[in-house]
């Protein structure tokens, strides 16, 4: 891509002697997974269109540990956990937003009894008060307006936080048509990831979870199946795969949506 | 003066409740097989959240005909049961009627006419849930795990309310003296009519023996509780002030396992230190659960407490797409495993002997646990916050920390972040490449 994003990192942070705000917790899907990539630099385009004093771990960030720990193995969650708060309160760090549910559940609710207590944000919560107070103009009249789009609710986000308003706020912003599906907020179901799926075939059954899930959302007949975690991201679009939908339905993060409607 | 039918009352009586205590003793015994869990803390939110939970069925109408129709049996249940007062008063001192004695027939008019309507409606919304299990045949009343008793059990309570509410209204109807009265009867002097005709005689006799059915009838009640699902309309109370109130998506950290990795991490620590006295005695023998006395007290109180509705299972995305796991089968295999472990008790003089048996692979498999993506669409669902994720977890711990039996794509994403920091094979130096592609 030609445009440059400015990402700072903890480490030139500290070696400059400031202390940004932010920490941009980028997750390890969002860093190495093709597809969640670009939703960690659509939200980089936005938090620097906002110019938003923040910094990244860079190569200094581990995984969280959430699907170790969900997965059973709580050792390996309590130490990547132990590592990454040793750095965290080397670097001081306050707040946090991250792209990942999954992140955001486990730094805010799962880190503070193991010594990391830190203010964690969803990037759909943070974008939705930079908005607020002013430090980002959002174009009603984009692209995206009067686009059908549904939004599917992670469950980290949604029943594990209960944050079901701020992506949904995000997208009315932008004049979008915004579809409820039969399941949604409170019972909304899983794409099928968690729990560490992801990592893994499913078990015997008559259809795959991200599949159901897909067809729900194609009831709604949208045009774009918006989301918030990069997982739910990659179950979706396989589900529509799948469903033989991928030329007419995208499946897009919020941040995206976001950064395509501004132009960014 | 004849005293024996008061006697045979009162004997009946202290028997029915006895056994009943009797019971209950061995349900908190069984309860308490489970390990200590701190939930002393937060007493008015817990407080809040029973009395909106349990007293007021707040999660039960978000289904809104089961949940309507399960409102009008649940104050039908408790106001009815202010009856029963006056027929244990009636029956130990041999009064007829005591409250027509002792309130104005206003009053008591008042009261048996709402009794009577009340057990109208009762008797309809149980015809009604009836017929949604056996003839419209719900799909959550027929799943795998609800055939034989479990099936049954769920029809036999419907069986005995529609008996004892049938009972009460023939009572009042047959008793001529009360119908003579014209006050309250609202319901019954519609069916008086069915019993027109019959000598003075009979109608007495069917009279005395609907009220000694109906009391009869509720100590069985009482005592079926036990070994039915039932005995939710107790348990609810208790379990929702007991249950969790952390944001759903936090799991909790293992303690024991924060003081291995905190040693492991201290520079400082002597890894060949002996332990000072007492310090090794914290150390579980086991991590996670591989039997339910490995689980903790809240979650055996939630096995008892489930009363097999079937709404976790009906939402859980593993079982809406054919897996073997049903959250509902989680609570109940657990229940009857602590079943089976407290009658191991019993039966061994107070000691649990190994039975060769466990929790895990006797009544839960492998498989179910491992189709759960701890998605907490169970624990949303359940109308009296059970929380069946928390068990599959405690399972899963087991097999990954004591046995290292985790499928072997799993194994695989652990030892990558392990190695290099991220559930993918990729070089944690590359963290930051998305910056510039």
């Amino acid at each position: 891509m030609s445009d440059t994003l400015k990402v700072p990192t903890m480490a030139e942070c500290m070696a400059e002697g400031r202390q940004p705000e932010i920490l941009f917790w980028v997750g390890s899907a969002g860093s190495y997974d093709d597809r969640a990539k670009k939703i960690t630099r659509a939200f980089v385009k936005i938090l620097n269109k906002a110019n938003v004093d923040f910094a990244v771990l860079g190569t200094e960030e581990s995984c969280t540990g959430d699907v170790a720990k969900r997965a059973g193995n709580e050792f390996l969650f309590q130490m990547q956990a132990v590592t990454n708060i040793e750095i965290l309160n080397a670097y001081e760090v306050k707040r946090i937003v991250t792209a990942c549910p999954h992140s955001y559940n486990t730094l805010k609710n799962e880190y503070p009894s193991l010594g990391g207590v830190y203010q964690v944000q969803h990037h759909t919560q943070f974008i939705e008060e930079l908005i607020q107070k002013g430090k980002l103009k959002v174009e009603r009249d984009s692209a995206f307006k009067g686009k059908r789009i549904t939004f599917h609710d992670p469950c980290y986000l949604g029943r594990a936080n209960e944050v079901y308003e701020a992506p949904r706020e995000l997208l009315k912003m932008l004049g979008v048509e915004l579809l409820e599906m039969k399941r949604s907020r409170k019972s909304a179901l899983c794409c099928g990831a968690g729990g560490a799926q992801m990592f893994k075939e499913p078990e015997k059954g008559d259809k795959d979870v991200n599949v159901l899930r897909t067809e729900d959302a194609l009831e709604t007949n949208p045009g774009i199946i918006a989301t918030g975690c990069p997982y739910c991201n990659t179950m979706m679009t396989d589900g529509v795969k799948a469903k033989e939908k991928e030329n007419d339905i995208s499946v897009m993060d919020v941040a995206e949506i976001l950064a395509q409607s501004q132009n960014l | 003066m004849n005293y024996l039918p008061n006697a045979i009352f009162v004997v009946i009586l202290i028997l029915g409740i006895g056994y009943f205590a009797k019971n209950v003793k061995k349900l908190i015994r069984n309860i308490k097989l489970g390990k200590d869990v701190d939930v002393s803390d937060n007493k008015s939110e817990r407080f809040k959240n029973m009395a909106m939970i349990a007293l007021g069925q707040s999660k039960m109408v978000r289904r809104p005909i089961a949940g309507i129709l399960h409102v009008i049996v649940y104050i039908g249940f408790i106001v009815i049961n202010l009856e029963v007062l006056e027929i244990i008063i009636d029956g130990v001192f041999g009064t007829h009627r005591i409250g027509l004695e002792v309130l104005p027939l206003s009053v008591y008019g008042a009261l048996i006419g709402t009794f009577e309507i009340l057990a109208i409606l009762v008797f309809v919304s149980v015809v009604i849930f009836w017929v949604r299990r056996n003839i419209i045949k719900l799909a959550r009343f027929w799943k795998s795990e609800m055939t034989a008793w479990p099936k049954n059990d769920g029809n036999f309570i419907l069986y005995f309310e529609m008996v004892l509410m049938v009972l009460f209204l023939v009572m009042n109807a047959t008793d001529t003296h009360f119908q003579e009265l014209n006050s309250g009867n609202v319901v019954s002097q519609f069916i008086a009519p069915w019993f027109g005709g019959l000598p003075e005689s009979t109608l007495h006799f069917i009279e005395r023996a609907a009220w000694w059915l109906h009391i009869v009838g509720i100590l069985i009640f009482l005592n079926y509780l036990y070994f039915s699902k039932h005995l939710h309309i107790l348990l609810a109370f208790p379990n929702t002030y007991y249950g969790k109130l952390q944001p759903k998506g936090q799991f909790n950290n293992l303690e024991a396992v924060t003081k291995e990795v905190k040693m492991m991490m201290d520079p400082n620590a002597d890894p060949f230190a002996v332990p000072a006295e007492g310090e090794d005695e914290d150390m579980p023998e086991k991590f996670g659960a591989s039997d339910v006395q490995d689980l903790n007290w809240v979650q055996l109180l939630n096995a008892y407490t489930c009363t097999e509705c079937g709404r976790c299972t009906s939402e859980c995305p593993a079982n809406l797409t054919g897996k073997k796991l049903s959250p509902r089968k989680i609570m109940m295999d657990t229940r009857d495993r602590l079943e089976e472990v407290g009658k191991n008790i019993d039966a061994n003089n107070g000691e649990f002997k190994d039975d060769g048996k466990q929790l895990l692979d006797d009544y839960i498999t492998r498989e179910e646990l491992w189709a759960c993506t701890t998605c907490n669409a169970c624990v949303e669902a359940c109308p009296v916050s059970i929380d069946p994720l928390s068990i599959i977890l405690e399972m899963r711990r087991y097999l990954v920390m004591e046995q290292s039996a985790a499928p072997t794509e799993l194994n695989n994403m652990m030892s990558n972040i392990e190695n290099n920091g991220a559930p993918w094979p990729y070089n944690q130096m590359d963290r930051l490449n998305w910056k510039d592609e």
